[in-house]
């Protein structure tokens, strides 16, 4: 019986996941011993009580409410590449489908004055379009998407800082605020704000991403299309001589994974939470960590809601670690850390498996020399 | 007294999910004989061998070397016991080269640095004096699937090992090669070395096996001396009745065109010159056409021009009046064709899917199995395959369920045949439909092809197999370097006459 629990794929899964982050926080804690000994033990504490560190209740809700609101982009990147992850491709070009969702959304918005329902489907559109490019190199010039992935990264992260320029104070870096400029691109909240103390930052971006977390399950598992596209993903070969357009298969896949990016990036920006700094030198992080974040999930779009909402958790939990006994960067090394364990689900879930096998080899052994030794008594009567 | 036997395995058991795969087994392989090792299809003797290899751990059992217990973990520890094993699918990397693929794990090094001229002529001497016959340099994803099992054989022999397994090596080979390789089998088995050989060919067991074990379902039933042993017998054996080896078929009726092939040219991926030149070819209603030919004569490449996999460089395709030239790989499908592929991990199945999503790779998007939504009707997937596996016997641990990884080679080839027959197409190219099957699926197999036939339907086949070629086809087609060399009519030829032609000896002017 528990064997069988623990055979189990998806309890593995599970498992695996909570073993790599119970290791990232002991790794980050030995890290923290090292640089400061003293508050090493309070530190790893703020990062992982996060909002907890308020003592009130009505601030401690509003803070998890800002976290709820980091989650939903960081679930929209570990989609998008969970997503092509499942056609066989690391869309690790994410991270600048998400940056082009930032410039196109912000740039609808305050530019040219639209709502937020045409900024976010313009957005997508922006965003499918550059994953479109990654799709076309790998099917048609046999181009790593990786590669192309990385380049068109830096490419967007540069047009992005250019074309905002044009929305912003000459005296600032930041782009202007939504809610000064143009109220109606900001995301409706539908009451969901009052549930969070007030936070009118907490729109219906977060329901919506969990919503698109059960549409790419669905997609996936019971479709036609996710048929196919499992398929590529798994024998390209096949999928060829079954009569499936592979290379369409792989744009489409691409390109829907960097839709799926760019609306992320419109779930936070209008929100008006950030503003894009036109000094940006990398893009933003979110887009990576939604690799970790979907491998932490097991590559399950349902686990990657729960992860989403850990890696985030952490990420700013690590700011309210004592900037007096750490550096201020000491967050991010923390977090870091336990995203970077995060990636070890795989290798863990293998380990567990040949521990088990090693576990019932040796339990044969030790049956099969108590049956001997038995039999020997026997014969010695 | 000296312990005659290289390796005991002693009452194996080895389960998997739904299926006791190894239940109780002894064998035991005496120095330097050949042992073959007989069962129908999923009857355990990969797993079995597997087992020996290091490769799945026994639940219950003793495997002996030289009469000592050994613990083999996994197939280093195997290795460093001298046990080699060329595998049923080839375990080889794709984009390395021959040599590469040979002495990966073992590469010769002097202070770390690859010492690849001595490997290189170490691989060329072995290569010749066993008469594989490769080319060191060609990358595997290049090389025909014979040429990918030669690599195998010379792997296991750069080792050195001294108990060789090979699992299923002959169902990959030409006559000629495999003449080869029971001669080289015989020569290694004279230098001492033990071999254990698994065939589902009874002819080729009487001709180089000293012993024969044979299992069924998973359970031991017996070991024989070969020679004692009349090919009846052993198939009796293995499959609890008697089979029919040959084919009974009626005179065949050909009807109007079905394929009309025009001038087909299809460019080569090994070497500049064309594979396949201005082949022409009719196919009717009601008949079976073979090409024959030896491997690497550009059947592979004509198929594939055939089926789409592949583009032409010239040439035109007709299907029931149709031009297909140009039409992409769907299109044919729907039109009528269907394609038992020659290699059934890369084309034929996606492996980690499991059987009941196989069964349904071409007509999932039909409405039956999917609805107007887009959504997969699941479960008149699972019920079609699960008519497909009562029908043609496709046996596994799970049924539908099962993922086609993990069943026996031979069920997985079962389940592309049952796919591709039950579609009823108006063309069957069938491309080795019997590789790796046992003497029952093959006579199956075989009855379902003439079937098709006599329902009417223009059946290609390409098969390597002289007694295939000569038993099932109304007319046969020789190719040779990539073009067709000779018609023949099987029930006038004869084997000779059918090889001199393979071997480009003889030829014809053969009108379309
Ligand atoms: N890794 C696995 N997981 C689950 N079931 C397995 C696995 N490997 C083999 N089996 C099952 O064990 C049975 C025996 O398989 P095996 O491959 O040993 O057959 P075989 O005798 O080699 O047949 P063939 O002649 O078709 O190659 C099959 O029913 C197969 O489905
Ligand atoms: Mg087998």
């Amino acid at each position: 019986m528990i064997k069988k629990i623990l055979k189990n794929d998806a309890f593995q899964s599970l498992f695996a996941s909570l073993i790599c982050i119970v290791l990232g926080i002991a790794i980050g804690y030995i890290v923290l011993l090292f640089i400061n000994p003293e508050g090493a033990g309070e530190a790893i504490l703020e990062v992982l009580k996060n909002f907890m560190h308020y003592s009130k209740t009505n601030l401690q809700i509003k803070n998890f409410g800002n976290t709820l609101v980091k989650t939903a982009p960081l679930l929209m990147c570990s989609l998008s590449i969970l997503f092509a992850y499942k056609v066989g491709l690391f869309n690790i070009g994410a991270a600048g489908q998400y940056c082009v969702g930032i410039c196109v959304s912000l740039y609808c918005a305050l530019a040219l004055g639209m709502g937020w329902v045409p900024c976010m489907i313009f957005a997508a559109i922006a965003g499918a379009l550059y994953g479109a490019i990654v799709g076309l190199l790998k099917s048609y010039c046999n181009v790593n998407e990786v590669i192309s992935g990385i380049m068109l990264n830096w490419i967007a992260l540069y047009s992005t800082n250019m074309i905002l320029m044009n929305v912003k104070d000459s005296t600032s870096p930041y782009t202007y605020h939504l809610n000064i400029d143009s109220q109606n691109a900001i995301l409706p909240t539908l009451g969901l704000h009052n549930l969070f103390e007030g936070n009118e930052r907490v729109t219906i971006a977060i329901p919506l991403s969990i919503l698109f977390a059960i549409l790419v399950s669905v997609v996936l598992d019971k479709t036609k299309f996710g048929y196919e596209l499992k398929a590529t993903g798994f024998n390209k070969n096949a999928a060829k001589y079954c009569g499936m357009a592979e290379k369409r298969n792989i744009i489409v896949s691409l390109m829907i994974s960097g839709a799926i990016a760019a609306l992320g990036a419109c779930f936070l920006y209008l929100t008006d939470y950030e503003q894009w700094s036109c000094t940006s030198a990398a893009v933003p992080a979110t887009g990576f960590n939604g690799i970790a974040a979907a491998f932490l999930g097991g590559l399950n779009p349902i686990g990657a809601i729960f992860s989403s909402y850990f890696i985030q958790h952490i990420t700013v939990g690590g700011s309210y670690v004592d900037k007096t006994m750490y550096c201020a960067q000491i967050s991010d090394l923390i977090s870091a850390i336990i995203i970077y364990l995060c990636g070890f689900v795989f290798f863990i879930k293998y380990a567990m498996n040949q521990l088990i096998d090693k576990s019932e080899e040796k339990k044969a052994l030790k049956a099969k020399a108590i049956a001997e030794a038995n039999t020997q008594e026997g014969g010695d009567k | 007294m000296e312990n005659q036997y290289a390796i005991e395995m002693l009452h194996i058991t080895k389960k998997f999910p739904g299926i006791i795969a190894n239940d109780d087994i002894t064998i035991q392989l005496k120095k330097g004989e050949i042992h073959a090792l007989l069962g129908e299809n999923g009857a355990g003797k990969s797993t079995l061998m597997s087992v020996l290899f290091g490769l799945y751990q026994a639940e219950e059992g003793v495997i002996k070397k030289d009469g000592k217990e050994v613990h083999i973990k996994n197939p280093n520890d195997a290795n460093a016991l001298g046990i080699g094993m060329v595998h049923q699918h080839f375990k080889l990397v794709e984009c390395f080269t021959v040599l590469d693929n040979i002495i990966m794990g073992v590469e010769p090094n002097k202070f770390g640095f690859l010492q690849k001229k001595e490997a290189r002529e170490k691989v060329l001497e072995l290569s010749e004096k066993y008469g594989l016959h490769i080319d060191p340099d060609a990358y595997i994803e290049d090389i025909t699937v014979g040429m990918q099992q030669r690599t195998e054989i010379l792997k296991m022999l750069y080792r050195e090992n001294e108990i060789l397994i090979f699992d299923e090596p002959t169902a990959v080979l030409t006559p000629q090669e495999i003449d080869e390789l029971m001669h080289i089998m015989k020569n290694l088995a004279a230098e001492g070395k033990s071999i254990l050989f698994i065939s589902h060919k009874l002819n080729e067991i009487k001709a180089v096996a000293d012993r024969c074990s044979v299992l069924r379902k998973g359970k031991y039933i017996g070991t024989v001396d070969t020679k004692d042993a009349t090919i009846e017998e052993l198939s009796a054996m293995m499959v609890g009745h008697n089979v029919n080896l040959h084919v009974k078929k009626e005179e065949c009726t050909p009807g109007e065109v079905v394929l009309d092939i025009e001038n087909m040219t299809v460019a080569s991926k090994m070497h500049k010159n064309n594979a396949v030149k201005n082949v022409s070819l009719k196919v009717h209603r009601g008949e079976v056409v073979c090409i024959a030919g030896i491997d690497g004569n550009g059947q592979t490449e004509f198929v594939y021009g055939l089926s789409g996999l592949e583009p032409l460089v010239s040439g035109k395709i007709t299907l029931c009046g149709e031009d297909i030239t140009k039409a992409p790989i769907r299109k044919r499908l729907l039109s009528g064709m269907s394609h038992i592929p020659e290699d059934r991990h890369k084309h034929g199945l996606v492996l980690d899917y499991p059987l009941d999503y196989n069964c349904v790779l071409q007509n999932y998007f039909k409405p039956e199995f999917t609805n107007k939504f887009g959504f997969l009707r699941k479960k008149n997937i699972r019920e079609y395959a699960e008519k497909l596996i009562e029908q043609y016997d496709v046996r596994s641990g799970q049924g539908p369920i099962t993922i086609a990884r993990s069943m026996s080679g031979g069920n997985q080839q079962k389940a592309i045949v049952a796919r591709e027959i039950d579609k009823n197409p108006e063309l069957l190219i069938a491309v080795q439909p019997t590789r790796g099957l046992d003497v029952g699926a093959i006579e199956y197999i075989h009855k379902q092809i003439v079937a098709q036939r006599d329902a009417g339907k223009a059946v290609l086949l390409v098969s390597l197999e002289l007694e295939e070629v000569m038993d099932v086809s109304d007319r046969i087609l020789v190719m040779y370097e990539g073009e067709i060399v000779g018609e023949l009519n099987p029930k006038t030829a004869t084997e000779d006459e059918l090889g001199l032609y393979m071997a480009g000896a003889k030829r014809d002017e053969v009108k379309a």
